[in-house]
C-alpha cells in the first residue's frame, strides 16, 4: 500500500478517536463511542499489516495473540472495584511499548552514515525516556492499588535529592545522546535510568492519590507514542498520542483542582502521612459519638421526604452497590425521594462510584454531582454516608491546620440527620480526623456497609 | 518532501492535536472521568502501529525482532484491555431498565 492511501486510511482511524472522544460527553452514546474507537484502531492495525507486507507476519500473529489475550482476559475478569489497577496497567505496557520503539529505531538509525538528525534524536531520547517512566510508575501504581506493597507514601531522608539527582545525571545522558555521543549503550542506561526514576517517583505518593497518578502517566504515555510518531514519520501515532497527551493533562488538573491540591503537592507532598498537629487538632475537640441500632435508622429513613445516599470508597470495597439500590428502591416504593451525592474524587478514581452505581442499574439522572447537591442538603430529612470520609469531611471548610482545608467537600451536614456507615471509628485512606462523626446531627451505624445496608433493607421492608 | 518540511507539517498537526484534546474533554462530564481516562489509555494503545513497523522491520536483525517482538505483545494487551475495560464500565451507565433483574 501507498504512502498517502495508508496515511488517507489513518486519517479515518483519528477521526474515529476523536469521535469516540466527542461521544463520551453523554453517558447516552459513550459506549457507541469506544466501540468506534475500537474499530478505527482496528482499521490501523490492518492496513498497517498490510504496509509490512507479511514480513515476520507468523511473529505478529504470535505476540498480538499473547498480549492480546492477556489483555482480554485480564480486562473481562477483573472487578468493577480494581478496575483502576488495570487502567494502570495497561496505560505501563503501552508506555514500554513506546520505550522499545526508541531502542529499536536508534538501533535501525546509528549504522547509516552521519548521525540521525537532531529532531529524530530528541524524539528518540525524550520517547524513551517518557515511556520508560510511565512503565514503571505505572507498574508501582499499579502494586500499590493492588496491594501487593503498602498504600502508604514510602519516604526517607534525602529522597528528594536523590530523584533531583538521578533525573539530571538522566537529563545529561540524553543532551549527549542527541549531541553526539552515538553509543546505543547510552539510551539503554538513560532507559533503565528512567524507570528507576519512575519507581522512585512513584512510591513516596500516597494510595489516595494514585488516580491523579494514574492520570499524570496516561498523559506520559500518550506524549511517547506521539513522539514514536515523529520517529516514525507516522500521523496516526503524532495525533493519537498527542490527543491522549493534552486530555491526560487537563484531567489531571482537573482532579487536582476537585481536591483543591496544586499538582506539585499531589506529586511532591507525600500526601496522607497522617500530620501529627492536624490530628491533635481534631482529637482535642473529641465529643462524643453517637451510634444508633439499624431498626431505629430504618424507621428514620421509611419516614423521611427526602434521602440522599452519599458513597465513598467503603462502598466500592464492601461491594455494596446493588444492596443500596435495593435500599433506594424500597424508599423509594414508600415515597421517599431519593438521589445520590457524588463527591468527584470518592473512590479512587474521578466518577469511580458513578460507575459502581450504574453497575447497579441505578439511573443515572439520580446521580448528583457536588455542585448539584450541595443546595439540596438543606432540604434533605437524611443524609447516608455510605464509606466515605474524607470528602464529608467539615475540616475542609473550617480547619486551617487540617491537610485537607480547602478541598470542596458534600455539606452533608447541612441536613436535618445524617446517618454514617463505618466499619470503626479509625481514620479514612488519608488518615485524617473527621469531626463529622462527633457532629449531634449525626449518629453511626458500625460494621460493614454491605451487611449495614441489607439490614437497614429487611427493617424498612418489615415496618 | 524533504526533513525539514516533513517536520514543520508534523509539528503542525501536533500544535493543532494539543488544542482538540483539551476542547474535546471539556465537554466529558465529571462522572464519566473514569471511563473518560481508560478510553483515552485504550486510544494510546495505537502504539501498536508502531510496534508492527518495528516487527515487520525485523528482519534486519535479531536485536530488532525481539524487541519488536516485545513491543507488539505489550501494545496488543494496552489495545484489548483498554477497549474491553472502558466497554465494560460504559456498559454499565443505561438509564432505568423496570424488566431487568438482577
Amino acid at each position: 500500500m501507498g504512502y498517502n492511501a495508508s496515511n488517507l486510511l489513518y486519517l479515518i482511524t483519528i477521526v474515529t478517536f476523536i469521535l469516540a472522544l466527542r461521544f463520551l460527553s453523554s453517558p447516552a452514546h459513550a459506549r457507541r463511542g469506544n466501540q468506534i474507537g475500537a474499530i478505527g484502531m482496528l482499521l490501523a492495525i490492518v492496513v498497517t499489516w498490510i504496509k509490512t507486507g507479511g514480513t515476520s507476519w507468523w511473529a505478529l500473529v504470535i505476540g498480538m495473540a499473547i498480549g492480546g489475550g492477556f489483555g482480554a482476559v485480564a480486562a473481562r475478569r477483573v472487578k468493577m472495584t480494581a478496575m483502576p489497577q488495570m487502567v494502570a496497567l495497561f496505560n505501563g505496557v503501552g508506555g514500554g511499548a513506546a520505550a522499545l520503539i526508541s531502542l529499536a529505531e536508534l538501533h535501525r538509525i546509528l549504522p547509516d552514515p552521519g548521525r540521525p538528525k537532531v529532531d529524530i534524536g530528541v524524539a528518540i531520547v525524550l520517547s524513551g525516556l517518557i515511556g520508560a517512566i510511565s512503565f514503571a510508575g505505572s507498574m508501582v501504581a499499579f502494586a500499590k492499588l493492588q496491594e501487593l506493597i503498602g498504600g502508604r507514601p514510602i519516604t526517607y531522608v534525602g529522597q528528594q535529592f536523590v530523584n533531583g539527582a538521578l533525573f539530571i545525571a538522566i537529563a545529561v545522558a540524553g543532551v549527549a545522546l542527541v549531541a553526539g555521543v552515538q553509543d546505543e549503550w547510552l539510551l539503554w542506561v538513560l532507559t533503565a535510568g528512567a524507570a528507576l526514576f519512575g519507581v522512585l517517583f512513584v512510591l513516596p505518593i500516597g494510595g489516595a492519590d494514585m488516580p491523579v497518578v494514574i492520570s499524570l502517566l496516561n498523559a506520559f504515555t500518550g506524549l511517547a507514542v506521539a513522539l514514536g510518531g515523529f520517529e516514525l514519520e507516522s500521523n496516526v501515532l503524532i495525533v493519537s498520542g498527542m490527543l491522549v497527551g493534552a486530555s491526560g493533562t487537563l484531567l489531571t488538573l482537573m482532579m487536582g483542582r476537585a481536591m483543591n491540591r496544586s499538582i506539585t503537592n499531589v506529586l511532591f507532598g507525600a500526601f496522607g502521612q497522617v500530620s501529627a498537629s492536624a490530628a491533635a487538632v481534631a482529637a482535642g475537640d473529641g465529643g462524643t459519638v453517637r451510634s444508633a441500632t439499624a431498626e431505629d435508622i430504618a424507621v428514620m429513613l421509611a419516614y423521611a421526604h427526602k434521602v440522599v445516599f452519599v458513597p465513598g470508597y467503603g462502598l466500592a470495597v464492601a461491594q455494596a452497590q446493588h444492596d443500596v439500590r435495593q435500599l433506594a428502591d424500597l424508599l423509594e416504593e414508600k415515597g421517599v425521594e431519593v438521589s445520590y451525592a457524588i463527591h468527584p474524587v470518592a473512590g479512587r478514581m474521578p466518577g469511580h462510584m458513578n460507575v459502581l452505581l450504574a453497575e447497579a442499574n441505578v439511573p443515572y439522572p439520580q446521580l448528583k454531582e457536588m455542585d448539584e447537591a450541595n443546595p439540596e442538603f438543606s432540604r434533605t430529612d437524611v443524609a447516608v454516608v455510605v464509606g466515605a470520609n474524607d470528602v464529608v469531611n467539615p475540616d475542609a471548610r473550617n480547619n486551617h491546620g487540617s491537610p485537607i482545608y480547602g478541598m470542596p467537600i458534600l455539606n452533608v451536614d447541612d441536613a436535618q440527620t445524617v446517618v454514617v456507615l463505618k466499619r470503626s471509628m479509625n481514620p479514612g485512606f488519608a488518615g485524617i480526623e473527621n469531626p463529622l462523626f462527633y457532629n449531634p446531627k449525626t449518629v453511626m451505624l458500625f460494621g460493614d456497609a454491605k451487611e449495614s445496608i441489607v439490614k437497614l433493607a429487611q427493617d424498612v421492608k418489615s415496618l | 518532501m524533504s526533513h525539514s518540511t516533513l517536520l514543520v507539517f508534523e509539528v503542525t498537526i501536533l500544535v493543532l492535536a494539543i488544542f482538540l484534546g483539551i476542547e474535546v474533554i471539556s465537554k466529558v462530564p465529571a462522572m464519566l472521568h473514569t471511563p473518560l481516562m481508560s478510553g483515552t489509555n485504550a486510544i494510546h494503545g495505537v502504539v501498536i502501529v508502531g510496534a508492527m513497523l518495528v516487527l515487520g522491520s525485523g528482519h534486519k536483525g535479531p536485536f530488532t525482532w525481539i524487541v519488536g517482538f516485545v513491543a507488539v505483545v505489550l501494545a496488543s494487551a494496552n489495545v484489548v484491555g483498554g477497549f474491553v475495560v472502558t466497554d465494560r464500565m460504559l456498559e454499565m451507565f443505561k438509564k432505568r431498565d423496570p424488566k431487568r433483574k438482577d
